[in-house]
């Protein structure tokens, strides 16, 4: 059985790989089991841990239980076209409570942090008094400030940019520029790092080429 | 043998992009199938014929390994393994060496998943490392995992005041209460250090503004490359420490190769895959490069 694992997962990751050469049937059909046992996989695992575990076993303790299963049958009516608007109520449930859930975490973590950890002393650690801080800090602090200050300013469109407001906005353009660069460096190597996973699973598992 | 592989290898790589500069600089096209030939052979050569380099942890990297270190022994850790099969290569070295470490120095450690697929990955680490290296730890003393637990951010949000109300059993459905590791543990905020790896929704960033910052709990973060840039913004006020990709996991396993002999003989697939990275990303700027050459050339003859 192991064995027939083996091969059934080399015969469908060279199947998704083929479509580096042209679309082709073997592709298609490897796509598809993909896209199906995905599918079957969720279905399973969200009707064990959501509807069994959470709502049916959980229900006597805690009848509040109904309000969100009701809210998730209306959400099934949008597959009845006559009474399907009804689903919109649970979706604006949704949005609610998530935008509830996420506005204080959000506005504390996101904003009121991040703009903390953009205002710091230019020369200084901050964790001791006068000019303590090294060459590396002061050049890293300094990058921040130009960094934050002409890359707001690049965004700032009320303005035309010409001049010293037009050159601000254009070195924002550079760091904007070095932030996609570094961007699309990890996930190069990201795609890499899965390449190289098949690729093992290939050479090694499979064909058994690696010692 | 593997010195031969390595130099053949190298001399079809780098000759073959040669050839194409050449053909380049002649105006003929490079066919995209070609590319990936160059990749697919960028790739494999190092698996083959292994390639290693020596690495350094990075500030950003050894935040989080000199924290775990530097932690008094039997210490609470926490460690969510937020991730599913296509993330795991890069992703599960860190977890593995994370788990080793922690274990290795002592702590108690907890752990979790908010992804479903991520409970069976947390499985393939307690079989892969923790049982054979730590055979004398006992479950529910030492380390214990409470599984996977659905509903995103909303979990965290429970967890973050009390734990055992999302999770009142581990995965095996013992109860929390009857084992020793939860004894002194009710929160979130009880913990010494929450581990979160992953990448996606939720993730390393949910993390952070769910329970690290409104609990002031430490956070160390391992994460998919590919969004390792919207995490830096969060080191080192909001994060300890991060690992960004196989780099990342490849940094932490040569400090812990430097700084925990046992570490020495184990597998260290991070620094195994640094090979075919680097070899990889070389034939790519190489591309990157034959591709402006031609860019340039051919502007330079619509000009004439």
């Amino acid at each position: 059985m192991e064995h027939f694992a083996l091969w059934l997962s080399a015969f469908l990751t060279l199947g998704i790989l083929s479509f580096l050469y042209k679309d082709n049937p073997w592709y298609k059909l490897s796509e598809a089991i993909f896209v199906g046992i995905s599918a079957g996989f969720w279905v399973v695992t969200l009707f064990w841990d959501n509807l069994v575990g959470k709502f049916w076993d959980g229900w006597q303790d805690e009848p509040m239980l109904f309000v969100g299963a009701a809210l998730g049958f209306l959400m099934l009516l949008r597959l009845v076209p006559k009474i399907g608007w009804i689903s919109r109520w649970p979706l604006a449930f949704i949005v609610g409570a998530t935008s509830g859930l996420w506005l204080m975490n959000y506005l504390a973590s996101n904003i009121m942090v991040q703009v903390m950890a953009t205002i710091q002393p230019l020369f200084s650690t901050g964790y001791a008094s006068g000019f303590d801080a090294g060459w590396g800090a002061i050049i890293s602090s300094l990058v921040i400030v130009v960094g934050t200050f002409t890359g707001l300013v690049y965004f700032f469109f009320s303005k035309e940019h010409k001049g010293a407001f037009g050159g601000a906005a254009r070195v924002g353009i550079f760091f904007i520029m070095i932030t996609f660069g570094a961007s699309f460096g990890y996930t190069v190597m990201s795609r890499m790092s899965l390449l190289i996973g098949r690729m093992d699973f290939l050479l090694g598992d499979w064909l058994g080429m690696i010692g | 043998m593997a010195h031969l592989g390595v130099i053949i290898s190298m001399l079809v790589i780098f000759g073959g992009l040669a050839w194409l500069l050449f053909r380049s600089i002649k105006g003929r096209e490079v066919e995209r199938r070609v590319i990936f030939v160059f990749i697919f052979v960028a790739v494999a050569a190092p698996i083959l014929f292994p390639i290693t380099f020596e690495e350094h942890a990075s500030p950003v990297v050894k935040g989080l390994f000199d924290h775990i270190d530097t932690l008094p022994p039997g210490s609470r850790v926490l460690i969510s393994f937020d991730y599913d099969p296509a993330m795991a290569p890069e992703v599960q070295p860190m977890a593995n060496a994370i788990s080793f470490h922690c274990l290795d120095r002592g702590h108690k450690v907890v752990f979790m998943s908010l992804w479903a697929t991520g409970q069976t990955l947390l499985f393939n680490t307690l079989e892969d490392v923790i049982r054979p290296e730590f055979p004398d730890l006992i479950d529910g003393v030492d380390f214990i995992s409470t599984g996977y637990k659905a509903g995103n951010e909303g979990v965290l949000n429970v967890i973050v005041s009390d734990f055992k109300k999302m999770f009142p059993t581990d995965v095996n459905g013992v109860p929390l209460d009857s084992v020793p590791i939860f004894d002194e543990i009710n929160s979130c905020a009880d913990f010494d250090l929450i581990v979160a790896l992953g990448g996606g929704r939720p993730g390393p960033k949910e993390w952070v503004l769910f329970v690290g910052d409104p609990a002031d709990v430490p956070i160390g973060v391992g994460v998919a490359a590919v969004v390792a840039p919207q995490l830096y913004p969060y080191y080192p006020r909001q994060i300890i420490g991060m690992l960004g990709g196989v780099k990342g996991a490849a940094e932490y396993e040569s400090e812990l190769a430097h700084r925990h002999e046992r570490f020495k003989n184990m597998a260290q697939p991070g620094l195994k895959m640094m090979g075919p990275q680097t070899l990889a990303h070389i034939v790519i700027i190489c591309f990157i490069v034959i591709g402006n050459v031609a860019f340039f050339r051919s502007r330079r003859r619509k000009g004439n």
